[in-house]
């Protein structure tokens, strides 16, 4: 059985032929897995400074100079990352005095904080799978981005107490502006809302908790709605980057909703991750400073907006890009600002980032090339070996070597 | 799902019985549970004034004579799946024969499961344990009702 780190859902149920060290037919992948998998053979990243391709030692000796010679370098990235090299990037950024972040900074950082921070309830995919009778999909559409998320645990399974699966045991609530995917097979289960209507969404739904009448159009499908939450024996919410960016930045309405359901019955919350190690990188962070996401480590250890990847770009002078593609992901305005700083990309593939990074570095890709320990998305520590053998260096090492060398 | 009145305007009409069967209506029943070929039907074939009729019908079979649809009429668009495994895991034929692994949304792991997910798409295998197979056929629709990118269809 092998891993899959596509996405952090991480199933490790995958069954994978090896013919002659490649990677051949794959069992029980999905699509976006299957092409994480077919990916290993193209695309790869070449070490280059300066856009000429040089050895790999070099890259990183070139990397460390970068780093080492910047008075507010930003490490961003970390959520393609194992745990381990994560813990030794942490430990970078205190070395180099600078700054750390991650994407989570403009998506569900805030709802992972309040769920490690023990703010919100939460539960593991597993207990849904065997006891969750409710499943809320906030801003969140799995069929898309997760596309085991409603076979393996959310929606379809059998469990434990679940015995006859999503015919009679379940039901999938879906809360989108659009009707996605997972909306779709939701069916009666979808509630459109308009962009932004998030927050008025939560107070309706918190009136018909009370038995009161929400000030919505159709008041008697919110009171319904609210009498199957009050019913649900284990109910279960995945909330997606379209609740946190609606939200925009004000999780109290949404935590006291989820503290009203919890006064009447079980309700926990499982935010759904796009890489396969975010939840890591943002405990082991926390752990390490009580923070996800966000901090400086010069002059001590500080936390704010101002040390997140949208704001850092203004001001700091080195950036390294560990396993992720902010050139693509963030909003063109603020992507056009990495060109400022001087930029070192380690990754396995190339992607928009590394394409202008003055310094790349090629790693291996973790689950398929190496091995290490991740989060999953509700936070299970996962252990995984590599599957072939490869010339590339794993992330920690390659981090591990850039510290020796700062 | 092609419709048993589309196949029949089709035919000539004229309750012939060369077939075998009594009604032209039965005979289009047949050729749509593939009990019946085209070739069954003399005079579509040796008659000119059906030759319209005759290039009519096979456009609209097309589909079902095709080597991708299983003998159940099962047909996978693979550019539209997903691969998410949502029919595996909700088959009632997969939920039975297979406890231990797709029932509890895992892989299959006791070989009889009829859908399974390889290279990423969903692929059917020993059809003939599908409730849709057979005379006896149960009109089950799970796979498709759980689909969310409408990647299978019955023909």
């Amino acid at each position: 059985m092998a891993f899959c780190t596509g996405c952090s859902l991480l199933c490790d149920d995958i069954v994978v032929d090896l013919d002659g060290g490649k990677i051949g037919k794959t069992m029980n992948l999905c699509r976006k897995g299957h092409a994480h998998y077919s990916s290993i053979g193209s695309g790869r990243l070449t070490p280059c400074v300066d856009g000429s391709e040089v050895g790999v030692e070099d890259a990183m000796m070139a990397a460390a100079e970068v780093l080492a010679g910047a008075d507010n370098p930003l490490l961003f990235g970390w959520g393609a990352s194992t745990l381990e090299a994560q813990r030794a990037g942490v430990d970078l950024a205190k070395k180099l005095g600078g700054a750390i972040d991650d994407p989570s900074s403009y998506s569900q950082g805030l709802i992972t904080e309040k769920i490690i921070a023990g703010d919100l309830p939460t539960c593991t995919l597993d207990d849904v799978r065997n006891f969750a009778d409710v499943s809320i999909y906030w801003g969140d559409d799995p069929s898309s981005s997760h596309p085991r998320h409603m076979s393996r645990f959310s929606y379809f399974p059998r469990g434990e107490k679940r015995q006859r699966g999503y015919e009679e045991d379940r039901e999938a609530i879906v809360i989108d502006v659009r009707k996605s995917p997972t909306a779709q097979i939701a069916a009666d289960g979808f509630f459109k809302i308009t962009p932004g209507g998030d927050g008025a969404f939560i107070e309706a739904l918190v009136a018909s908790l009370a038995g009161k009448i929400p000030k919505v159009e159709d008041k008697k499908r919110m009171l319904n709605l609210g009498t199957k939450l009050r019913k649900a024996k284990f109910g279960a919410i995945f909330t997606g980057q379209g609740l946190a960016h609606s939200l925009r930045g004000d999780l109290s309405g949404f935590v006291s909703l989820v503290g009203k359901l919890n006064e009447i019955t079980r309700f926990s919350v499982i935010p759904t991750l796009g890489d396969y190690n975010t939840r890591g990188f943002n405990q082991t962070l926390f752990d390490e400073t009580g923070h996800v996401n966000s901090v400086s480590f010069k002059d001590g250890v500080r936390h704010g907006r101002e040390f997140s990847i949208a704001r850092l770009l203004d001001s700091c002078d080195a950036v390294m890009v560990m396993g992720s593609d902010p050139a693509a992901a963030l909003p063109a305005a603020i992507a056009k600002k990495l060109e400022r700083a001087a930029m070192v990309a380690v990754g396995s593939h190339r992607n928009m980032t590394t394409d202008f990074a003055k310094v790349s570095v090629p790693m291996a890709v973790a689950g398929i090339e190496a091995g290490g320990s991740c989060l999953r998305t509700d936070g299970v520590r996962v252990e995984f070996d590599g599957l072939v053998r490869s010339d590339h260096l794993s992330d920690v090492d390659i981090i591990k070597r850039i510290m020796e060398a700062v | 799902m092609i419709s048993v009145m589309e196949v029949y305007q089709l035919l000539p009409k004229t309750n012939c019985k060369r077939c075998g069967l009594p009604t032209c209506m039965a005979f289009a029943v047949a050729l749509i549970s593939r009990e019946k070929t085209i070739e069954d039907c003399t005079p579509l074939l040796e008659e000119a004034k059906y030759e319209k009729k005759l290039a009519g019908l096979r456009e609209l079979l097309a589909p079902i004579l095709s080597a991708d649809a299983t003998e159940t009429g099962m047909v996978i668009h693979p550019e539209k799946c997903y691969g998410c495994g949502n029919c595996v895991v909700a088959c009632p034929v997969n939920v039975a024969s297979d406890p231990k692994g797709t029932a509890i949304g895992r892989g299959p792991v006791s070989g009889k499961a009829i859908l399974m997910v390889e290279d990423g798409v969903v692929k059917c295998v020993n059809v003939d344990e599908c409730r849709r197979f057979g005379p006896e056929k149960v009109l089950c629709n799970a796979c498709i009702a759980t689909c969310p990118s409408k990647a299978i269809e019955f023909i």
